[in-house]
């Protein structure tokens, strides 16, 4: 086995630095020089090996002390720390742009740790795509007082006055005469700020020095290439799963084989010809194995004799059963009915009423990497080497599950596979953790592909009914939206009685997570309306793997494909073009503080444009002489928070074998500021084609006891194969000044997302005439609509 | 436990293994080689694709007792402190998301290339379809295989 300590390049370098026990000491320090070096001289990872596993205690960094964020080199380098983490979107890359041009520094002078709990300031880690968009704020005033503080000091050094000076690139002039300058490193470097800002929460950080104007941005709006892309081309970038220390030991779970089993006998004999094999820790329903290498604890999990006691009652329906038991059982929780206007007269009164339902069922995340960790209980301390996109998070919820005191917790952020969510409840995090305390040594939990498949969170699936009423001009004057979601229970973050182990331990909140059901995100002008939602729970809520939790836009896909669909047979109704019938009601709708109705109007006419749109009312007419091959194209469009997004798809559908190839994809997104076009271009791109695998591939399927959803052949994804032969971006700045100082730049991670559904159902049906009303859109689904269609 | 010898990325190694041990653990956890990562087990998604004796195979499911020639893992793409110019094009078309899958697609690209250095885009597809993303970055991997095949990597390196 190696001994040898894996840490990725940038936290191995904040470590040796100014981190780990030194950038504790440092934080807490007395404004004394700290030993620094420069990245040419760090040694390699055997130095960092006689360091281990730096003992704590961990206490919280004080994010209200500007030396939490920033330190200055003596090389006249700066380190930020952030308490974010990046799932793959590029937004470590934005961050440093923020805070370079804040600070006016390099961006190649500068380095970026992210998510490391003892080391960097809480700021929540990731979630709902608000990293620039929020925590992009308290980045930018700090890097802005830092450079204040700077220009202080260098008025002072210079013996010219601050207004006076100039600073490019971590170096200070004066502006009266070039040859007064000195550096950041020369005023400071390696040394504390010591400089506190106030407020009372990360989030509202109050600092004396503003914020530039959009106008002075230099390095923001960059296409700047992401810091960590040669790492994991090259393969020299050590991820979370790469984690490894000396006595280190290789965990597996055994997982009931049916939902709701309880544990009756293990047969610790069936395993003991295991080579390596040192133990089977059980709690509850909660069992796992432990051996030397790997290999070992996964035959051992796959040997070990286990008598479990199936359930009394079916968990859960088949999910081909899903949708019949949703519309029947009983609601956990029922929203009030939103009313505006008259809806009912207006229907009532209405030229043309047109109903319908949608469905979409349970999808899960799927990580192309199963869920890991490494845990180390060294030194009656507690540290993670996680993926977890809400590090903190899991910190805390690990301290309370073990009963730790939180500054004996804590977790290293290193990187990991795309999460969207899924480590918002970091199961192999509290597992490793659990088990690693269990043994006294440090252990490497791994999930296997059939366990991650089947028992990671899912998004909840949802039924719809709708109504709407066109008047005799086909305006749609009246809509009726009902939705369900069985989503109760939902998952919440990192709870330590909510993660799978504790679920199946026995340990439970005294009561379940409400859960959502939500309402479409529009800005249409519908003047007689009636929103209802409402939650059921399936048989059973514990110890299930049709566990909901957040999946990239919790609800967005789901309900923007009902809705968004059914505007799309409201315009067909109408006989009305589907991008017209959307802009008109768009142009009736009034203005809000973001101004989302400018900005939608110019995100659905960009998106158009962009599209080489052909108006005319859907579906495409047929002509006599049509192949076997039918093209149609659909739009559909939303916002999320304050972006907005307008996609086009392009499909060509099979008649002969129901098989749906979207040719095309373009997308007109608007999210204020772009910090990075290149990577937000990426992010729409990569969100759009996820949302794409939604539409056409992705359902969890499971029968009364279990999910039979397990692997890539009976849980499949988006292709090669099916990827589109073009994607056209077009990044839309709406704004009614779009030149304005304080433009503010909001989140993009998931907008893109949202609308795709709807923009392959909306395009199946113009190209063939025939409406789907429930995704995925495969094959099999498509023929047997288009047969029965006689198209 | 016995004594299996390997080659991989030009170095000989010896391991004291179980032989039936999956070549991707030996890699992984005796030779520290991590470019090729866990995914699946069952050989269906690529991302612990490595390249042996010029075919891509799928070190998760492949003993390694059953290794015969040389392997070559991500890490050893590089040559003389140069990226591959695959690796290269990957960088200056900023292919990957979160990159837990790009072994694959990379080794997958690789190997296609070393057998067919024109491929149509047809030919792409097809020889790509299994090394699967989630975050679905084929788009971008697909083009950064085409600026290698026309030759135009930031690098200027020919194939």
């Amino acid at each position: 086995m190696s001994a040898v300590l894996h840490l990725p390049k940038a936290v191995e370098e904040s470590i040796l630095q100014s981190g780990g026990a030194s950038r504790r000491s440092f934080l807490k320090g007395s404004g004394a020089l700290v030993i620094t070096l420069s990245v040419a001289t760090l040694p390699g990872n055997g130095a960092l090996a006689a360091e281990p596993a730096a003992a704590g205690p961990y206490p919280d960094p004080d994010f209200l002390q500007l030396d939490t964020w920033i330190v200055i080199h003596p090389d006249n380098t700066a380190t930020f720390y952030v308490g974010k983490t990046d799932g793959g979107q590029g937004t470590g890359t934005a961050y440093r742009q923020m805070m370079c041009d804040e600070l006016d520094i390099a961006y190649d002078s500068t380095r970026l740790i992210m998510g490391c709990t003892d080391i960097t300031p809480d700021q929540g880690g990731s979630g709902g795509s608000d990293g620039v968009e929020r925590d992009g704020w308290a980045m930018r005033r700090v890097s802005a007082e830092a450079r204040r503080v700077l220009l202080e000091l260098g008025g002072q050094h210079l013996g010219v006055p601050v207004e006076m000076l100039a600073v490019s690139n971590a170096t200070i002039t004066s502006k009266s005469g070039a040859s007064k300058k000195v550096t950041y490193a020369e005023l400071i470097g390696g040394k504390r700020f010591n400089v506190a800002v106030t407020g009372r929460n990360v989030d509202n950080i109050a600092v004396k020095a503003p914020v530039k104007p959009v106008g002075e941005l230099r390095v923001v709006g960059q296409p700047m290439k992401r810091y960590d892309i040669p790492g994991k081309v090259d393969g020299s970038l050590k991820w979370a799963v790469d984690m490894k220390l000396p006595g280190m030991v290789h965990a597996r779970n055994v997982r009931p084989p049916l939902a709701g089993a309880t544990l009756q006998r293990i047969d610790e004999s069936s395993v003991a010809d295991v080579p390596g094999f040192l133990r089977v820790i059980s709690r509850g329903n909660y069992v796992a194995v432990i051996c030397q290498r790997e290999e070992q604890a996964i035959r051992a999990a796959r040997q070990l004799k286990v008598d479990w006691t199936p359930p009394a009652s079916a968990p859960f329906p088949a999910s081909a059963e899903l949708f019949k038991y949703m519309r029947s059982a009983a609601a956990t929780v029922t929203s009030e009915p939103q009313v505006q206007g008259d809806p009912a007269t207006a229907l009532a009164g209405a030229a043309q009423v047109i109903e319908a339902e949608y469905e979409v069922p349970f999808q899960g995340h799927t990580a192309i990497g199963p869920a890991h960790a490494l845990a180390d209980p060294s030194d009656g301390q507690m540290t993670i080497y996680s993926n977890d996109m809400k590090a903190y998070g899991l910190r805390n919820g690990v301290a309370r599950f073990l009963d730790m005191p939180r500054e004996k917790v804590r977790v290293v952020y290193m990187d990991g596979p795309q999460v969207y969510g899924r480590t918002a409840a970091d199961d192999a995090g509290f597992e490793a953790a659990f088990l690693a305390h269990e043994m006294g040594r440090p252990v490497r939990m791994q999930w296997m592909r059939d366990e991650e498949t089947a028992w990671d969170t899912k998004g909840p699936p949802y039924v719809f009914k709708l109504r709407g009423g066109l008047d005799s001009q086909g305006k749609l004057v009246a809509l009726e939206y009902d939705a369900c979601a069985a989503d109760h229970n939902h998952l919440g973050y990192n709870e330590p009685d909510t993660v799978l182990i504790a679920q199946l331990m026995g340990r439970r909140p005294a009561r379940p997570s409400r859960g959502s059901a939500e309402a479409p995100s529009v800005m249409y002008a519908i003047p007689h309306r009636r929103t209802t939602t409402r939650i059921v729970g399936l048989p059973m809520i514990w110890e299930t793997p049709l566990r909901t939790g957040n999946l990239r836009d919790p609800n967005g896909p789901q309900v923007t494909f009902a809705f968004e669909s059914f505007i799309d047979e409201m315009a067909a109704a109408a006989k009305a073009d589907p991008v017209q019938f959307r802009l008109d009601m768009l142009s009736a709708a009034s203005e809000d503080a973001v101004f989302r109705k400018a900005r939608s109007l110019a995100v659905v006419t960009a998106a158009a444009k962009a599209f080489k749109w052909d108006a005319r009312p859907s579906p495409r007419p047929r002509t006599a002489a049509r192949g076997n091959l039918l093209t149609g194209r659909g739009i559909a469009y939303t916002y999320r928070g304050s972006t907005i997004a307008a996609t086009i798809a392009e499909v060509q559908v099979n008649r002969e074998t129901g098989h749906v190839w979207v040719k095309r994809l373009a997308c007109a997104h608007d999210c204020g500021l772009a910090i990075n076009p290149e990577g937000l271009r990426h992010t729409v791109e990569c969100g759009m084609l996820h949302a794409l695998s939604r539409a056409l591939y992705e359902e969890v399927q499971f029968d009364g006891g279990k999910v039979t959803s397990v692997d890539w052949a009976s849980s499949p994804t988006l292709r090669h194969a099916d990827t589109p032969q073009a994607i056209d971006i077009v990044l839309v700045n709406g704004d009614p000044n779009p030149a304005r100082a304080d433009l503010a730049p909001y989140g993009a991670g998931e907008t893109s997302h949202k609308p795709v559904i709807a923009a392959v159902a909306n395009a199946i049906y113009d190209a063939t005439g025939v409406r789907l009303r429930r995704p995925p859109f495969r094959s099999d689904r498509v023929l047997a609509a288009l047969r029965a269609a006689k198209v | 436990m016995s004594i299996v010898k390997l080659n991989v990325n030009g170095a000989a190694h010896e391991v004291d293994v179980d032989p039936s041990t999956p070549l991707l653990y030996v890699l992984r956890n005796d030779l520290d080689l991590h470019g090729p990562r866990f995914g699946c087990g069952l050989g269906q998604c690529s991302v612990c694709t490595v390249i042996i004796d010029g075919v891509a195979v799928r070190s998760c499911i492949t003993p390694v007792s059953a290794v015969r020639g040389q392997v070559t893992t991500l890490e050893g793409l590089a040559k003389d402190g140069k990226l591959h110019p695959l690796q290269q094009a990957w960088i200056d078309e900023q292919a990957a998301q979160c990159g837990y899958c790009q072994n694959g697609q990379i080794m997958t690209a690789k190997a296609l290339l070393d057998r067919n250095p024109n491929p149509s885009d047809a030919e792409i597809r097809t020889a790509m379809d299994g090394a699967l993303c989630r975050c679905m970055t084929y788009y971008r991997v697909q083009a950064a295989i085409k600026r290698v095949v026309r030759g135009t990597t930031a690098a200027g390196a020919a194939k």
